[in-house]
């Protein structure tokens, strides 16, 4: 569903990412993880389109994505939960959850499918008419992927949904993740939360300064020695 | 009450709808694009020889001169956008205060070239409705209500609708529209059309209060900015609130002393104000 390949990006004459190549198939959950400043983000936010490509190929479902416009790329069917959440402050919960329906394509369907994330977060749905900026993390975390799912994408890109949350709302989220992988979203995830994340997905990268170092089925990083004492803490 | 100051309140409530309009329109673009048009009331302007040359020069009714008026503002304010901000919307503030400053001397000029330095009138008498021992023009009383109309489509156009809703969503969080579909270079572009609108449907309220001259935008120009910044810069509830104050200060403060006096008032308190609360009444800290 989605082929990286060879991929480098930076800032100004900074180079974050360099020959990063990966893969994730339809109906799968892939996890990246690595340590701060590694480049997660900036991975994240080229696939998006938030910014752009120095070198390598970005395939979407066969379509290079250096030949959409930024603003199209959530049409293919890749949405972007951002780092820091990035919900409209000043906007409701419901309206929050429109501007996530913008494009053309999802406008029609905008009021079965807030029906829908309301029915997945029946929190949102109580808080449809708070401002977003008012509301706890957690609740702003759910606002945010329900946000994303409102285009119905094919693709979810998750970066760090978990940061800077309180423990119990950590797991919250992460049972979230879980339903999102269930009503059969294909996920890449970016998490610290190495641990956790290894439990829900099928497979990982690991990426090092700027470009991917170990990568496997969860079942193997979780038993690698090197990850587990960098990572798991064992 | 005095019945002559009842009057002057009565007359600034009316005023400040127009500045309220004016306010709100360069408070959109603000807000929005992040560039202050200096030139805003030189569109203004603009829309009233619009509006003169439609209807007193070529007979064009009013109705249709009016909305035609108000489409050709809203055309100019596209064309400031694509000509003039948006290959220098990356650079300095001072670029961008010069480039629309300069706009605003080539359209003084360019309309004295086309119609010299004469007050012009489109020669519309419009009656005085007497209530009681209250004497109030028609073309403020239309000029006010047609402000507030026009103020509240806007509203519940922001409101309701998906490029309404992007627009305010805009001003909070730039960067990321593209994740929702959004080509801001479109929506700064619907804002341009809007914010000329706005000037245009005040270009056809004033031409039935005031004379159009190549320098009437200096009249409207300065207090709408006063006003802006008085309300905070980009907030449209702020310039509202605030086109009420300082035009209740130039109505009932002329009453007292001299309009020209009074124009000095809202100047003091403009500066007073910068000077104690800088990010203005509703603006927010930066
Ligand atoms: N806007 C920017 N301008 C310049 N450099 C940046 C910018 N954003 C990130 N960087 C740099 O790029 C590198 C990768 O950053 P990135 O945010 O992708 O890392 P990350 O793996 O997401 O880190 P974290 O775990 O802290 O979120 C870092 O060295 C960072 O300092
Ligand atoms: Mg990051």
């Amino acid at each position: 569903m989605l082929e990286v390949s060879g991929l480098e990006a930076g800032y100004g004459s900074f180079r974050a990412l360099h020959d990063v190549s990966l893969t994730v198939a339809a109906g799968e959950a892939v996890a990246v993880v690595g340590p701060n400043g590694a480049g997660k983000t900036t991975l994240m936010r080229t696939v998006s389109g938030l910014l752009g490509r120095r070198a390598g190929r970005i395939v979407f479902e066969g379509t290079d994505l250096a030949t959409v416009p930024p603003h199209r790329i959530v049409e293919l069917g890749i949405a972007h939960v951002p780092e820091n959440r990035r919900l409209f402050p000043r906007l409701t919960v419901e309206e929050n959850l429109k501007m996530g329906a913008f494009s053309p394509a999802a406008r029609p369907h905008f009021a079965e499918r807030l029906e829908w994330v309301y029915s997945l977060f029946p929190r949102m749905r109580e808080r449809r008419a708070q401002v977003a900026g008012t509301m706890s993390g957690g609740e702003q975390q759910m606002c945010a992927i329900g946000r994303a799912l409102m285009s119905k994408p094919k693709l979810l890109l998750m970066d760090e949904p978990s940061a800077g949350l309180a423990p119990v709302i950590v797991d919250q989220v992460f049972d979230l993740v879980r339903r999102i992988r269930q009503e059969g979203f294909t996920v890449l995830i970016v998490e610290q939360n190495v641990r956790q994340v290894l439990e829900l997905v099928d497979r990982a990268y690991v990426l090092e300064v700027g470009t991917i170092g170990k990568s496997g089925t969860a079942a193997e990083l979780k038993s690698d020695p090197a990850i587990r004492e960098a990572y798991l803490g064992i | 009450m005095d019945i002559f100051l009842l009057e002057a309140v009565v007359n600034g409530i009316l005023l400040g709808g127009v500045l309220a309009l004016l306010a709100l329109g360069l408070n959109l673009i603000f807000g929005v694009i992040d560039v202050v048009w200096i030139a805003y009331a030189e569109l203004v302007m603009c829309g009233m020889y619009a509006i003169y040359w439609l209807y007193a020069v070529h007979g064009v009714p009013l109705f249709l001169a009016a909305p035609m008026a108000i489409v050709f503002v809203a055309i100019l304010g596209m064309l400031v956008h694509k000509l003039i901000i948006s290959p220098i919307l990356g650079s300095a503030p001072i670029n961008q205060l010069l480039a629309t400053g300069g706009l605003l001397f080539f359209l003084q000029s360019f309309a004295t070239l086309l119609f010299g330095a004469d007050f012009r009138n489109i020669g519309l008498r419009l009656p005085i409705i007497e209530i009681g021992d209250l004497f109030i023009s028609f073309a403020r009383l239309m000029a006010f209500s047609v402000a507030l109309l026009g103020m509240v489509v806007l509203w519940l156009f922001l409101k309701r609708t998906y490029v309404g809703t992007a627009i305010r969503a805009i001003a909070q969080d730039r960067e990321i529209m593209v994740l929702m579909g959004v080509d801001p270079k479109r929506v700064y572009l619907i804002t341009s059309a809007l914010g000329g609108g706005l000037a245009g449907l005040a270009s056809a309220l004033l031409v039935l209060q005031y004379d159009v001259h190549p320098f009437i935008g200096l009249s409207f120009g300065p207090i709408t900015f006063m006003i802006c910044v008085l309300g905070g810069l980009g907030s449209m509830i702020g310039g509202f609130v605030a086109a009420f104050i300082m035009s209740q200060i130039i109505s009932v403060g002329g009453f007292y002393t001299s309009i020209e006096l009074s124009y000095v008032l809202a100047f003091l308190l403009f500066i007073v104000m910068i000077f104690v609360r800088p990010q203005g009444l509703f603006g927010v800290k930066s």
